[in-house]
C-alpha cells in the first residue's frame, strides 16, 4: 500500500500545448497542486481557463496529436503517470483514478446497456465474471441512488434522463473504487434542482467511500458548499491557492476578488446586480511572458506587463500548502478585501 | 416492430401498384410491337391470329390488369404448382415473352443463379473488402495507408466498369492469360477442377464490380468511424482504461455499422439491376443481359415484368434497411 502520509496525488510543473494549423496554443502553463487522501479540491475558473485540458493531461486523455503533455510530473501515489506505458496507463484509468464529464447526454455510449457500461471496468481491471460484474453493477446503480437498479441495467441511455446518466457515469468512476474521483463540471448541463441533488450524493459518497475528488466548475457558490481547498486557474495557470475558507475570506488575485463578486451571497438581502468581469480570457498562442490578466485587471502596473508573476506565499506556508498568490499586485489588508 | 412492418408492407401496396402502372404504360407506349419480330413471310391472316393469341389486340387498361394478375397471381400459383406438384393454375394464361414465346418467370429463373453468383459474391466481396478498409483508414487517418485508400476509393469511384472491365480483359485475360475472356454460363461445378474452372471465370467480373462497390462502402464506413471517433462516449471508453482495440471494434464500430449497414441493404437491389454492364462485358448470362436482350428484342412482357421485379427489390430493401437500422439503434422505436 502507498504511504500513506504522501499525497494521493502531486501535479508538478505540468505544460500542455496544442499544435494547431493557426500554431501553438499554449492550454496548460506550469501547473502545480496536490491533492490529500480524502480531500477534495475545487477547481474554479471560466470557461476556457485551461480546466478540462489540465485534468484531461493527468491520464493523458487527450487526443495527441494535437496535444502535446510538454514538461511535468503526474504522481499518483508517488508514480508518474506521464512516463508510465501506455498499457500500465490503462491500469490507471478507471481502476484508480475515475472521470466524470461535463455531458452526460452525450458520454454514454447510446448503443449499449447502461449494465454493459458499468460492468466493463468491472470486468476489466476487477477481473470479475458476467454474473458477479452485474451483480456489483446493481449495487453500484443503487449506489447512486438509482432504484430497481437490477432491472435497470438492461435499459439504454436514452431510456434515462440527464440526472440519471449522470449518476450511472458515478457508478462507472467509482466501480472499481478509486483513489482519485475527477468530476468536470459534472452539474453544468444540468437543471439547478438536479445540479443540487448530485451535489448531495457526491457529499454522501465521498462520507461512504473517501476517495479524494477534484471538482471542477465555474461556479464559486457549489466550492463554498463542498470544497475543502481551492485552485483557481486563469490562462491555463493556477493563480490562487488556498482552503476554502481561507479564500473566500481574504482573496488575493484581482481575478479570484471579481470571480466571488459574481457569487450571489446567501445573506438574503438583496444586493446590487451581479459584477461580470469584463472581456475575455486570453487565447494563448505563445507562452506567457506576462500576467495573463492584464488587460482585464484593475490593478495593472508595468511590473504585469513585464513578467508572468510566479506563485508566491500570502501566509508564511510553502507555496501549494497554504494560500498562495500568482499577482505583482499586493492586496490590502483582509478586513478591506472582504467588503472591497 | 411487427405493427410498423406490417404498416409498411400495406404502405408498400399501392407504391407498388402506381410504380407497375408506370412501368407499364412506359414500356407500351414505347415504339415497336411484338408484329416486327414476325418474318414478313407469314400470311396475314396468321400474323393476325398470332398477335390476338399474345394479347395485344386488347384495349390497354385491360393489358394492364391482365398482366397484374398474371404477375400476382398466375405466376405465383405456377410456382406453387412447379413446388408441390400440384396443378392449380391449369388453363390460366401466363406472362409470355415475345422472343421465346415461352413464359417469362422460367426463363428469369434460368438467368438468376448467374447473376446471384457472380454478381452477388461482388457485391459480397466488395462489402469484406470495404468495411476493414474503412475501420482501418478512420483508426489511421492521414496515414500512408489512408492515403492509399482515399486514392483506391477514387478510382473505383470515377473510372467506370465498363473501362476497368475492358483494362482487366486486357491484361489479365489477354496479356497474362490468366483468366479466360468469356463467362461460360454452361459450365457446372462437379467436382475441384471445375470448381476452380468457375473461380477463374468468375474472379475478373467480381473484382471489377468488388472494387466498383467497395469504393464507395469504404467511404461511408471510413467517415462513420471518423464522425463516431470525435464523441464524447469514446472519451468515457478510454477513461475507464479499455484497450485501443475494444474502444474502436466495440464502442465506435458498433455505432459506426448503424448507416453503413444501412448503406449496405440499400445498395442490394442494384446487384440485380447495376449490373448489366459487367454481365455484357463479361458474357455473364444473368438477369442483366436478359434484360438487353429483351429491350433489343422488343419484349415487352419480359421488360416489363425485370423492371417490376427490380421495383419490387427496391422497394423491399428499403424496408429490410429501414428495419435494420432500428433493431442496430436502440433509440430507434417502431411503433
Ligand atoms: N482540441 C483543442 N485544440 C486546440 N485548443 C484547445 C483544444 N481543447 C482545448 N483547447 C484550448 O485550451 C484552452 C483551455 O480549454 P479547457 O481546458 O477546455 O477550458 P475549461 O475547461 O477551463 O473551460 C482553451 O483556450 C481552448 O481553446
Ligand atoms: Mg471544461
Amino acid at each position: 500500500m502507498a504511504d500513506q502520509a504522501l499525497p494521493v496525488l502531486e501535479v508538478r510543473g505540468l505544460e500542455t500545448v496544442f499544435r494547431t494549423r493557426g500554431g501553438e496554443i499554449h492550454a496548460v502553463n506550469d501547473v502545480s497542486f496536490h491533492l490529500e487522501r480524502g480531500e477534495l479540491l475545487g477547481v474554479v475558473g471560466e470557461s476556457g481557463s485551461g480546466k478540462s485540458v489540465t485534468m484531461m493531461s493527468l491520464i493523458r486523455l487527450l487526443p495527441a496529436p494535437p496535444a502535446d503533455i510538454r514538461k511535468g510530473e503526474v504522481l499518483l501515489n508517488g508514480e508518474d503517470l506521464l512516463k508510465m506505458t501506455p498499457d500500465a496507463l490503462r491500469q490507471v484509468r478507471g481502476a484508480k483514478v475515475g472521470f466524470v464529464f461535463q455531458d452526460p447526454m452525450t458520454s454514454l455510449n447510446p448503443v449499449f446497456t447502461i449494465g454493459d457500461q458499468v460492468m466493463e471496468p468491472l470486468r476489466k481491471h476487477m477481473g470479475l465474471s458476467k454474473a458477479e460484474a452485474a451483480v456489483r453493477a446493481a449495487e453500484l446503480l443503487e449506489l447512486v441512488g438509482i432504484s430497481d437498479a437490477k432491472s435497470r441495467l438492461k435499459s439504454y441511455p436514452h431510456q434515462f434522463s440527464g440526472g440519471m446518466r449522470q449518476r450511472v457515469m458515478i457508478a462507472i468512476a467509482l466501480a472499481c473504487d478509486p483513489d482519485v474521483l475527477i468530476a468536470d463540471e459534472p452539474t453544468t448541463a444540468l437543471d439547478v434542482t438536479i445540479q443540487a441533488q448530485i451535489l448531495e450524493l457526491v457529499k454522501e459518497l465521498r462520507q461512504k467511500l473517501g476517495m479524494a475528488i477534484i471538482w471542477i466548475t465555474h461556479d464559486l457558490g457549489v466550492i463554498a458548499g463542498i470544497a475543502d481547498r481551492v485552485l483557481v486557474m486563469y490562462g491555463g495557470q493556477v493563480v490562487e491557492q488556498a482552503p476554502v475558507a481561507e479564500l473566500f475570506a481574504n482573496p488575493q488575485h484581482p481575478y479570484t476578488r471579481a470571480l466571488l463578486q459574481t457569487v450571489p451571497k446567501i445573506t438574503g438581502v438583496r444586493e446590487a446586480r451581479l459584477k461580470v468581469i469584463e472581456g475575455q480570457p486570453p487565447i494563448l498562442t505563445a507562452a506567457l511572458s506576462a500576467c495573463p490578466f492584464r488587460a482585464r485587471c484593475e490593478y495593472r502596473h508595468a511590473a504585469c506587463d513585464a513578467a508572468n508573476p510566479a506563485r508566491r506565499a500570502v501566509d508564511g506556508q510553502p507555496v501549494g500548502r497554504g494560500h498562495d498568490v500568482a499577482c505583482h499586485w499586493q492586496a490590502p489588508a483582509a478586513q478591506e478585501a472582504v467588503h472591497a | 416492430m411487427l405493427t410498423f412492418t406490417l404498416r409498411r408492407l400495406l404502405l408498400a401496396i399501392p407504391t407498388l401498384l402506381l410504380i407497375s402502372l408506370v412501368i407499364f404504360l412506359l414500356v407500351d407506349l414505347a415504339p415497336g410491337s411484338p408484329a416486327s419480330e414476325i418474318p414478313l413471310t407469314v400470311p396475314p391472316e396468321v400474323r393476325a391470329k398470332i398477335l390476338e393469341a399474345l394479347g395485344v389486340n386488347e384495349p390497354v387498361h385491360v393489358r394492364y390488369l391482365l398482366w397484374l394478375k398474371q404477375f400476382f397471381w398466375v405466376e405465383p400459383l405456377n410456382g406453387f404448382d412447379a413446388i408441390f406438384g400440384t396443378n392449380y393454375a391449369e388453363g390460366m394464361q401466363r406472362i409470355i415473352s415475345y422472343q421465346s414465346r415461352s413464359p417469362v418467370f422460367p426463363l428469369i429463373g434460368e438467368r438468376l443463379p448467374q447473376t446471384l453468383t457472380v454478381i452477388g459474391t461482388a457485391y459480397l466481396v466488395g462489402v469484406l473488402i470495404a468495411l476493414p478498409i474503412g475501420i482501418y483508414s478512420a483508426y489511421k487517418q492521414y496515414s500512408l495507408f489512408d492515403q492509399f485508400g482515399t486514392m483506391f476509393a477514387m478510382i473505383g469511384f470515377s473510372v467506370p466498369t465498363f473501362f476497368t472491365g475492358t483494362l482487366f480483359i486486357i491484361i489479365f485475360a489477354v496479356g497474362l492469360g490468366w483468366f479466360p475472356t468469356k463467362y461460360d454460363t454452361t459450365l457446372t461445378v462437379t467436382d475441384w477442377e471445375s470448381f476452380l474452372k468457375q473461380l477463374r471465370q468468375m474472379a475478373m467480373p467480381v473484382m471489377v464490380l468488388g472494387l466498383a462497390n467497395a469504393a464507395a462502402i469504404s467511404r461511408y464506413m471510413r467517415s462513420s468511424m471518423l464522425e463516431n471517433m470525435g464523441q464524447d462516449y469514446v472519451r468515457t471508453a478510454r477513461a475507464k482504461g479499455l484497450d485501443e482495440r475494444t474502444v474502436i471494434l466495440k464502442h465506435v464500430l458498433r455505432n459506426s455499422l448503424i448507416p453503413v449497414v444501412t448503406v449496405i441493404a440499400l445498395g442490394i437491389p442494384s446487384i440485380f439491376g447495376g449490373a448489366i454492364i459487367t454481365e455484357n462485358l463479361f458474357g455473364v448470362n444473368g438477369i442483366g443481359s436478359a434484360l438487353i436482350q429483351a429491350i433489343r428484342g422488343n419484349d415487352l412482357p419480359m421488360v416489363q415484368t425485370l423492371a417490376f421485379i427490380f421495383a419490387i427489390l427496391i422497394v423491399m430493401f428499403n424496408l429490410i434497411a429501414d428495419l435494420l437500422y432500428g433493431m442496430l439503434d436502440p433509440r430507434i422505436r417502431y411503433d
